[in-house]
This record gives structure tokens, C-alpha cells and sequence, in this order.
């Protein structure tokens, strides 16, 4: 069944053509590579796709979004305030319950910063916060994951692993990728963006070497 | 952070036990009625016998600033000579209407008073800020440049143009304090609007006060149509002009002045015998300061203290509170609309007023002089609060609930900046809770202002000494634990406040 449906979109931004006629369809449980120079369109993709389910979907940005004041347990929680009262949100941010620290604990587990979890999130390094980002976007525990450069500031065996993460934490999984060495074989389909336009959408399988340095080619 | 906060606010609630909130008119809302029908009929016909008091303020304002820009510049390169710092400090810690206090029996109740009760403390102010905006100035342009170059070349090439926006800035938004100054002034008698609101109020003249408030508030809000940076010069140029007329200088009143400060004991057998001689007496003269101290400084040092801390604790809470009316993440457009306007009059009108206009209400209390400070500060934070948060990106899937994103999103991340300013403000909150004295609270003002009344200059001077050592000890304060918090204002401060 098709979650998201694109048809000949068009996406402007001060009147500048970013996405220029693109049409995709991707279906429920697909897990999805976006590939495509600096400037292709990738992100404006992935914020189109978001505007679709927006209360259904998680969203990890380039820039991670957290906020920097606040612990890694809080900015964790953060990914899942929708699910409980404003008064259990305000209790856990004065003094966290138990329950809610096992919760959060478990997933920081599986990011690697468990022994973080109360240090601020300005303290942390690149790949400390980049990866805060993405067990937030676990927490939130919705069908659908969008992550935009998940993987940026982590070195290749975490980048693995956290690929490996994100695509068994939700059913639909779209990610952005810059390095493209990496997720070839993780994921089941993949788009490559140029110029915001779509230069080919296969089963990653079957993505050429050269398909790829046709992609990355100065035009 | 959040535990300092908390202890200031639990400071400040217990301190409430101390303070006297008492509503001593009758019935507190009789006169409330008559000054909303006032409000909504203002009598623009009055506005015409207001001309020259209209005009007053414009000078006040316009000579203090440029007098005080010429000290405050040559002050600021010597920012780094400790006794210029402290004299500094000591000059800023007076209000306005204390150094009107001063200046009145040296020149006379005219407009000279007014401009040096503007233009001394202003200058303090600009040395402080000129100095620091210098230092926090980006640093590696200059470090670029020539080692041989000389000082004033240096200056020229890797200074100057580099912190001209900020000066400017600055600048603008320190004149803008001065008509809010100068309009004050008016109250202890100077001839400015201030003194014509205050004329319309007491006479119930509802009516002719709002008009004048709005005249006020037009000024202000209008500021940056008539004072163009070409339009400055012409400006300034007439309004020394319109204050050299006024002039009148005797040495005799500053030979007087210089005699009746000094403490009584030591003036007391001139006095008597007709010579007004002077005679050193320290042991008399330490009894004397013993005993204003004891009746009088105490009492008033402690309510000051008192209503300083609580009005802190509620700016801060005025200010957390009300930001998310004009924040894009919480307020639509309309809501955002309406709560700057609100915030733009709280801020417009001075605490002085506020607290004037509740006094008249509820009688003379601590109860108006924390409501006027907390709103008018809390007003301004909250304006600049707000500005902050709206330049946040929030994530995409942020949450959607206002008090989730209120906890968990923006206030986080605004907070600190909050608090450095808050703390920034607390010296300024202590200026006015003295002053609001002269309006009935039993604050230093209070006593200073009898002083004056009963022409002990001595007195009066040595009360005023006492809040200059208030004043200095919360700044001291305030910047260690911005320091220990590792707070800071960053750019704020010479933005816009």
C-alpha cells in the first residue's frame, strides 16, 4: 500500500526551482536511500514527505535540533511528550519518575550513551549529540522515521549500527545519505537526487558504480 | 540555574512577610472608573498648553544625552584605571531624581537642573557600556593590522568601524531612556511633561493625563522618523540654544551647597555664632551619622532591600510567563499583535508612572511599587525573551502541545539568557525601589525626599550615600553570580533593551 504519493511535485523557495517535477511513490515498510550531492534537494524531499503524516512521523534533522541546555534523557523524552499528560511532561521535567528513566535508559543503551544520560547535551560531542537525535526520533516510536544526514558525524562502525537501528525501529524508513560507501546493503531501495530532479530510483541492489559517479559529476 | 532561581523566588515570597501590602484607601477601584472613561477620552485640546512643557522634555533629553556622550566617551578609553571605574559606578548608582536632588539648590529649579541630573549618571552609564562593548568587539581585524601602526590609526582601522552599529544602537535606545528620564523629572517639579501629568492627576483631570501619557507614547513610538543621525545635529544645535536662555548661574549657591552637605555637627557652632565657620568634630559627627542611620537609614535600607528582592523575583516571573504571547511558537498572529502593544506601553511608561497612577488607586504601599517595577521590567524582558524564541527552529516533529513545548523546547533554551538579564536588571530594580520612596513606600527615596523637603542637605546626601553602597554591593553581587552561573547578555544589552 502506497504511504507516500508524489505527483510531477514542484517545490520553489524564494523562487529558486529546489524539487522540479518529481514523482515517487513509497510504500509502507519500505526502507528508502536518498543519495545526491550538497544542494540536490534531499532535505526539501524529505520535509515534502513530511508534511504528509506529520503527528505519525519522526524526524531527525542534519543540525539534530536538540536542545542543548537540557540532558540527554530530557531530549530524549522529548521524542514522545504527545503520548502522556502536560502535567506527567512537567513532573518528568523537574524531577524524572523512575518508569520514564528506565524507558529513556534503555534506548540510550542502544545509542551508546546510557553513561550519558544526564550530562547536558552541550557537553556531548558531535557524534554523542548526532546520535541523542536519532534515539529521539526511536523514542517517538512512530511508523515512519524521516532522517536527514543520520549519520554525519559518527565514525563508519557506529554509522552501521545506527542504520541497522533505525531501519528495524520503524516500518517506513527514509534516510538521506552523503557517504554513499555506507547503507548500500541495509536498505531496499534507493533514489538518487540531482539538481532536484530524480536521476534514478531502483532497488539498491542494483545501484552501478557508475550510476553513482554520473550522480556526483559536476553538471 | 533552576536552583538559583528557586532560591531567589523563595526569598522573595518570604520576604513578602516583611513588606506592607496593606491597601490603605477605602475602596480601591472607586477611582478606576473615572480614569478608564479618561483614558478613552482623551483631551487633545490641552495638548496645545503642553507645548512648552512638550519642548522641556526634548531638551532635557536631547543636551543630557550629548553631555553625557562627551564625558562618557573620553571615561570609556579610561575604563581600565580602577578609580575610573568606581567613580563610574558610584555616578550610575544615583537615580536621575536623586542627582535632580543635588543639582536643584547648586542651579535652581531650571533646566540645567534636569540636563546634569540626565547627563551625569548617563555619562557613568555610557563609560560602562562604550568600554564593554569595545572589549566584547570582535578582536581579529585588529590583531590584522600593522603592528607599527599608531594608537589613534589603529583605533580608526580595527575598532571604530567594527563596533558603530552597536555604539549607534546603543545610543538611540539610551536617548529613548532619557525622554522616559526627563519625563520623570517632571514629577519632583522639574517643568516637563512629567509635571503636567502629574498636575492633571492630582486634580482628577483624567481626561487631560491620558492625553498626555498618549502624547508621551506617540514621542517615543515616533522616534525614528524625526530623529534622523542627519537630523541630529539641527536638533541638538536648537536645543542648546532654547537651554543657554535659561541659564543662570550664582557661585555663591555652589559655595552654600558645598557647606550645607556637610554634616551638621560640624557647621553647628558657625551656625550659632553668625560666622558660618567650620569646625571638624568626629566624634560628634559619628554620633549624628550613628543616629540618621538608626532612625532613619536602616529602615529604609531594609524596605528598599525588601521590595528590591521581591519585585526581582516577580520581574522574573512576569517575564517567563508573558513571552509566549508575542512568540510565533505559542501565539498567533493576532494574540503576538496584541501582546506587543501591551509590551510596548508597560515598557514605554516608565515604572515612576505606574507606580504614580496605582498609588493614586490603592494608597501608598509596597503593593503598587512591585506590581509598576515587575510589570514595567517584565515587560521588557519579555519583549526581548520573546524575540529570541522567535528566531528558534524548532524541530518538524516538535511537540504540538503549548506546554510541551514550553518546557521541553523553548524556555530551555531561552532561559539563561532570561536569568543574565534579569540579573542585569536587578541594580536598576534596586535604583527604583529607592526612588518610589518619594511616592509614600518607606524606601531610602522616602527619607531622602523628607530630607530634601526640610532642606537638611546633609541628611540628604548622607541617605543617598547609603544607596549608592546598596546600589554598588547588588551590582557586585549580581555580577558574581552571573559569573558563578556563567550567564551572559552577550549582544542584548547593546541591542535593544
Amino acid at each position: 500500500m502506497s504511504l507516500f504519493q508524489l505527483d510531477n511535485v514542484d517545490v520553489a523557495y524564494n523562487g529558486d526551482p529546489i524539487l522540479k517535477n518529481i514523482s515517487l511513490s513509497i510504500d509502507e515498510g519500505e526502507k528508502l536511500l536518498v543519495m545526491g550531492p550538497s544542494g540536490a534537494g534531499k532535505t526539501t524531499l524529505l520535509r515534502k514527505l513530511f508534511e504528509v503524516k506529520p503527528e505519525k512521523t519522526a524526524f531527525i534533522h542534519q543540525d539534530f535540533a536538540l536542545v542543548p541546555q537540557l540532558s540527554v534523557f530530557h531530549n530524549i523524552y522529548a521524542g514522545r511528550l504527545d503520548a502522556n499528560g502536560w502535567v506527567r511532561n512537567l513532573r518528568n521535567l523537574v524531577k524524572p519518575r523512575d518508569a520514564a528513566t528506565e524507558e529513556v535508559g534503555s534506548i540510550a543503551d542502544r545509542v551508546g550513551l546510557g553513561s550519558h544520560l544526564w550530562a547536558r547535551v552541550s557537553e556531548l560531542s558531535g557524534g554523542q549529540q548526532q546520535r541523542t537525535a536519532v534515539a529521539r526520533a526511536i523514542y517517538r516510536g512512530v511508523d515512519v522515521i524521516l532522517a536527514d544526514e543520520p549519520v554525519a558525524s559518527v565514525d563508519p562502525r557506529q554509522s552501521t549500527e545506527i542504520l541497522d537501528l533505525l531501519i528495524g525501529s520503524a516500518d517506513t524508513v527514509v534516510v538521506t545519505l552523503h557517504n554513499i560507501s555506507l547503507g548500500m546493503e541495509t536498505f531496499s531501495r534507493a533514489i538518487g537526487l540531482k539538481n532536484g530532479r530524480l536521476q534514478f530510483d531502483t532497488p539498491s541492489s542494483s545501484v552501478t558504480r557508475k550510476s553513482i559517479e554520473q550522480l556526483y559529476e559536476p553538471c | 540555574m533552576l536552583k538559583t532561581s528557586l532560591h531567589f523566588l523563595v526569598l522573595g515570597f518570604f520576604l513578602l512577610l516583611f513588606a506592607d501590602l496593606e491597601v490603605t484607601v477605602l475602596d480601591p477601584w472607586i477611582e478606576l472608573p473615572r480614569i478608564f472613561s479618561g483614558l478613552v477620552t482623551p483631551d487633545l485640546l490641552s495638548l496645545w498648553s503642553m507645548r512648552v512643557a512638550l519642548l522641556n522634555t526634548l531638551i532635557f533629553a536631547l543636551c543630557g544625552i550629548a553631555l553625557a556622550i562627551a564625558m562618557g566617551i573620553p571615561l570609556a578609553f579610561a575604563f581600565s584605571l580602577a578609580p575610573v571605574r568606581m567613580g563610574c559606578a558610584v555616578v550610575r548608582a544615583v537615580h536621575e531624581i536623586f542627582w535632580a536632588f543635588i543639582f536643584l539648590p547648586i542651579v535652581g529649579l531650571n533646566p540645567v537642573c534636569g540636563v546634569f541630573a540626565i547627563a551625569v549618571p548617563y555619562a557613568g552609564i555610557f563609560a560602562k557600556v562604550f568600554a564593554e562593548i569595545r572589549q566584547e568587539s570582535d578582536q581579529r581585524p585588529l590583531r590584522a593590522l600593522p603592528i607599527g601602526a599608531d594608537w589613534f590609526s589603529r583605533f580608526c582601522y580595527g575598532v571604530f568601524p567594527i563596533v558603530t552599529r552597536s555604539l549607534r544602537n546603543y545610543t538611540a535606545y539610551r536617548f529613548e531612556c532619557a525622554l522616559r528620564s526627563s519625563a520623570v523629572l517632571g514629577f519632583i517639579g522639574l517643568p516637563t511633561l512629567g509635571f503636567q501629568l502629574e498636575t492633571a492627576f492630582r486634580e482628577g483631570n483624567y481626561s487631560e493625563a491620558a492625553a498626555i501619557l498618549y502624547l508621551f507614547y506617540m514621542l517615543i513610538l515616533s522616534l525614528k522618523v524625526w530623529l534622523k543621525p542627519k537630523l541630529v545635529p539641527i536638533w541638538l544645535a536648537g536645543a542648546f540654544v532654547l537651554l543657554a536662555k535659561d541659564v543662570s548661574f550664582r557661585w555663591e549657591n555652589v559655595t552654600r551647597f558645598g557647606r550645607e552637605i556637610l554634616p551638621w555637627p560640624m557647621r553647628r557652632e558657625g551656625f550659632a555664632a553668625g560666622t558660618d565657620a567650620l569646625k571638624l568634630a568626629p566624634a560628634e559627627t559619628y554620633a549624628w551619622l550613628q543616629s540618621l542611620f538608626q532612625n532613619q537609614g536602616i529602615h529604609g535600607l531594609w524596605n528598599t532591600l525588601v521590595l528590591t528582592q521581591i519585585a526581582l523575583a516577580v520581574t522574573g516571573l512576569v517575564a517567563v510567563f508573558t513571552f509566549p504571547v508575542v512568540c510565533r511558537h505559542f501565539s498567533g498572529r493576532p494574540t503576538r499583535s496584541l501582546g506587543n502593544l501591551l509590551l510596548v506601553v508597560l515598557r514605554t511608561t516608565p515604572e515612576y508612572i505606574i507606580a504614580y497612577i496605582l498609588i493614586q488607586l490603592w494608597g501608598p504601599s509596597m503593593l503598587p511599587a512591585i506590581l509598576a517595577i515587575s510589570v514595567h521590567n517584565g515587560a521588557i524582558m519579555a519583549h526581548l525573551t520573546g524575540g529570541q524564541a522567535n528566531q528558534l527552529d524548532l524541530r518538524l516533529d516538535a511537540p504540538s502541545r503549548r506546554s510541551d513545548r514550553f518546557g521541553f523546547e523553548v524556555l530551555p533554551r531561552v532561559y539563561g539568557q532570561l536569568l543574565a538579564f534579569l540579573f542585569y536588571r536587578w541594580e536598576v530594580i534596586a535604583r527604583e525601589s529607592a526612588i518610589l520612596g518619594i511616592l509614600g513606600v518607606y524606601t531610602l527615596g522616602f527619607y531622602i525626599d523628607s530630607a530634601v523637603s526640610t532642606d537638611k542637605l546633609d541628611q540628604a546626601m548622607a541617605l543617598i550615600g547609603l544607596s549608592v553602597l546598596l546600589n554598588v554591593g547588588i551590582d557586585a553581587v549580581s555580577q558574581a553570580v552571573r559569573r558563578w552561573l556563567r550567564l551572559s547578555v552577550g549582544e542584548l544589552v547593546t541591542l535593544r533593551e
